[in-house]
C-alpha cells in the first residue's frame, strides 16, 4: 500500500514528531508494549504542543503585560534576567505553561521508569552478559560522587546518573535512553545520536582529512550516545568515555557492543582528576551538554585537565547551549533559565553567565587557539524532525548547540 | 525474581524540592491528574486506531498483532495529526488566554447590554 493511499482528502500536511516505533532498537533497549509506545508518542506531542502552541504566549504576555507592569511599578526597565523571571512567575500564561512543562517531564519519567523497572531483571541480565569480564568497562566502586551529581536529581530523573536500585542496575540509563525521544520530539534521531553525528561531521569538515585522531576522550559521557557516532566516524581511534555514574557506563558498553561499536572503553571517574591518563595523550577531548552539570569549583579543574590531556595539534570541544551574553535579550535569558530553576538543572543558570573564553584562557589556552562554532543535530530527515530547519524555539531544549573549544598549537 | 515494585518506583519523586507554579497548589494537583488522564485517553485512542487498522488490513485482530503493529509513515502522520487536534481541543482555554492578550480592553456582554438598553 502506498503511503499516500491511506490519507483522507484535504488532510493537512503533518508537521510533528514521528511515531516512536522509528526509534532504533539495540541489544539492551527495553522492550516496549503498544501502550507504552503510545505514552511516549503522547508525551512527544505534548512537548511539541507546549513549545509551539503554549510557550509563544509567554512572550506575548511578557510584551503585553509583564514588562509594562514591571515598568509601571518599578519606574524603570528590567536590570537582569532574574527580575524578568520573577515578574514572569506572576503571569498566568507563564504559570500554566510552566506547570504543564514540569508535569510533562514528571509524566515522561514515570512512563520510562515503569517500562524499564518492570523488566529490570532481564535488562540487568542482558547488560551483565554483555559487559561481565570485559576490560572496556572500568568501574571504581570507591569513587566519591561529586556534589554536582548527588545534590539534586538532574532534569527530574529520579536517581540521576548514579543510583542503582539493585546491584548491576541499568534501568536508570535505559529510562534515559528510551525517553529522550519524548523530551526532544524525536529531534536527536534514531539512536539519540544526532548531536554526535553533527560533531563528527563538524570535525571532518573543519579539520579536514589530515585530522586522524588516534585517541579520543569524552568527558561526562553518560550512556555514550553522544560519543558513539564519533567512535563510528573514526573507527581507528581508541575512544575513552568517562562518567561518574556506574549504571550509565555499564549500559553504555552493553549498548555500544550490541550496536557493533567496539572501540569505546567506559571508565568511571571524576573528570576533575584524570591523573590515570598521561599528559598530551588524546587528540580530541569532547564534552556534550555536560558543563552545565558541573560547578564553578570543578570547571576550572576540568578545563585544566583538558588542556593537560590534549596533544599539540589536538582539539578540545565543548558542546553546550548558548551563553547569556549582552546580545541575548533578558527575556530569552530568563526563559533559558527555566530548566535551571524548574527542571533540576541548578548550575545551568550560573554556567551560562560566565565568560567561557576567559575560563579557557585561564586554563592555559591562548586566544588564537580558541574555537567558536555551532552545530545542529543531524538526523535521517525522511523520518525525524530536522533541528536546523525547525524555526520553533524551546529555550535550551532544541537540538542545536554552540561549540566552544580550542585547538592546541602544534 | 526482582524485589522491585515498578508501580511504586515509576512514580517516585526526583530529589530536589518541587516547584509549584499555579497560585493554588490544589489546582495544580488536579491539573497533573488531568494531564495523566489525557495521556491515557490518547493511549486508548492509539490502541483503538491500531485495532481498526488491523481489522481493515487483516480482517482479524489479536493482542500479538496489536503489539507488533508498525504504522506506515502516512498512518503515523494521521495518528500524529489526531493527537495534535486532540491537544488543541484539550488546551483550548490556553489558546483563548493567548488571544485575549490582543484585546485587553474588550467589552463584556454586561457592558454591551447596558449600551443596547439606552434609548
Amino acid at each position: 500500500m502506498a503511503d499516500s493511499a491511506t490519507l483522507p482528502k484535504d488532510t493537512p500536511a503533518y508537521d510533528g514528531p514521528p511515531d516512536y516505533r522509528v526509534v532504533g532498537k539495540h541489544g539492551v533497549y527495553p522492550e516496549t508494549t503498544h501502550d507504552e509506545i503510545a505514552r511516549f508518542n503522547f508525551l512527544a506531542q505534548m512537548n511539541r504542543h507546549l513549545s509551539t502552541k503554549v510557550m509563544p504566549g509567554v512572550a506575548e504576555a511578557f510584551e503585553a503585560r509583564v514588562e509594562p507592569g514591571f515598568k509601571k511599578e518599578a519606574g524603570r526597565d528590567f536590570e537582569n534576567r532574574h527580575e524578568v523571571r520573577k515578574a514572569l512567575t506572576r503571569e498566568p500564561i507563564w504559570q500554566w505553561w510552566s506547570a504543564l512543562r514540569r508535569a510533562t517531564m514528571e509524566t515522561r519519567q514515570q512512563a520510562g521508569r515503569w517500562t524499564t523497572i518492570r523488566q529490570a531483571d532481564s535488562l540487568n541480565e542482558t547488560a551483565r552478559a554483555l559487559t561481565e569480564g570485559d576490560e572496556r568497562l572500568q568501574l571504581d566502586p570507591k569513587l566519591s560522587l561529586p556534589r554536582g551529581v548527588t545534590a539534586i536529581d538532574h532534569h527530574c530523573m529520579p536517581g540521576s546518573y548514579h543510583s542503582e536500585l539493585v546491584p548491576g542496575d541499568v534501568t536508570g540509563p535505559a529510562n534515559y535512553d528510551a525517553g529522550i525521544f519524548a523530551t526532544t520530539g524525536g529531534m536527536l534521531g534514531r539512536y539519540n545520536d544526532g548531536g554526535g553525528v553533527a560533531v563528527a561531521e563538524w570535525a571532518k569538515r573543519t579539520l579536514g582529512p589530515d585530522f586522524k585522531p588516534k585517541r579520543i576522550l569524552d568527558i561526562g559521557a553518560g550512556l555514550g550516545h553522544n560519543v558513539l557516532p564519533i567512535a563510528e566516524a573514526f573507527p581507528d581511534a581508541e575512544v575513552v568515555a568517562v562518567d561518574v555514574g556506574a549504571p550509565m557506563l555499564r549500559y553504555g558498553l552493553a549498548r555500544a557492543k550490541s550496536m557493533g561499536i567496539e572501540n569505546v572503553t567506559f571508565v568511571q571517574g571524576d573528570v576533575t582528576d584524570l591523573s590515570q591518563f598521561e599528559d598530551e595523550s588524546f587528540d580530541w577531548v569532547q564534552s556534550t551538554m555536560f558543563l552545565h552539570e558541573t560547578s564553578y569549583k570543578t570547571m576550572p579543574a576540568i578545563f585544566k585537565e583538558t588542556r593537560r590531556l590534549v596533544k599539540p595539534g589536538g582539539i578540545v570541544l565543548h558542546v553546550e547551549q548558548p551563553q547569556y551574553d549582552e546580545n541575548m535579550p533578558l527575556f530569552e535569558q530568563a526563559m533559558r533559565d527555566w530548566d535551571a530553576f524548574y527542571n533540576n538543572e541548578p548550575f545551568w543558570t550560573k554556567m551560562h553567565e560566565i565568560d567561557l573564553d576567559q575560563w579557557m584562557k585561564d586554563a592555559g589556552f591562548s586566544d588564537n587557539e580558541l574555537i567558536h562554532d555551532g552545530v545542529a543535530a543531524i538526523v535521517d530527515k525522511d523520518v525525524f524532525p530536522d533541528a536546523a530547519e525547525d524555526d520553533s524555539e524551546d529555550y535550551g531544549r532544541k537540538a542545536a548547540w554552540h561549540v566552544i573549544g580550542a585547538r592546541k598549537v602544534a | 525474581m526482582s524485589t522491585l515494585d515498578p508501580l511504586l518506583l515509576a512514580g517516585t519523586k526526583a530529589k530536589g524540592k518541587r516547584p509549584w507554579f499555579l497560585d493554588n497548589p490544589d489546582v495544580e494537583r488536579v491539573m497533573n491528574i488531568t494531564l495523566a488522564l489525557a495521556q491515557e485517553v490518547a493511549v486508548m485512542r492509539e490502541r483503538m486506531d491500531t485495532i481498526e487498522r488491523l481489522i481493515e488490513r487483516d480482517g482479524t485482530v489479536s493482542r500479538d498483532a496489536i503489539e507488533a503493529f508498525e504504522p506506515t509513515k502516512a498512518e503515523a502522520a494521521e495518528r500524529g495529526l489526531w493527537t495534535q487536534e486532540y491537544l488543541a481541543r484539550i488546551f483550548r482555554i490556553l489558546q483563548q488566554d493567548r488571544e485575549a492578550l490582543e484585546s485587553p480592553d474588550e467589552e463584556s456582554s454586561e457592558d454591551v447590554a447596558e449600551e443596547f438598553a439606552k434609548t
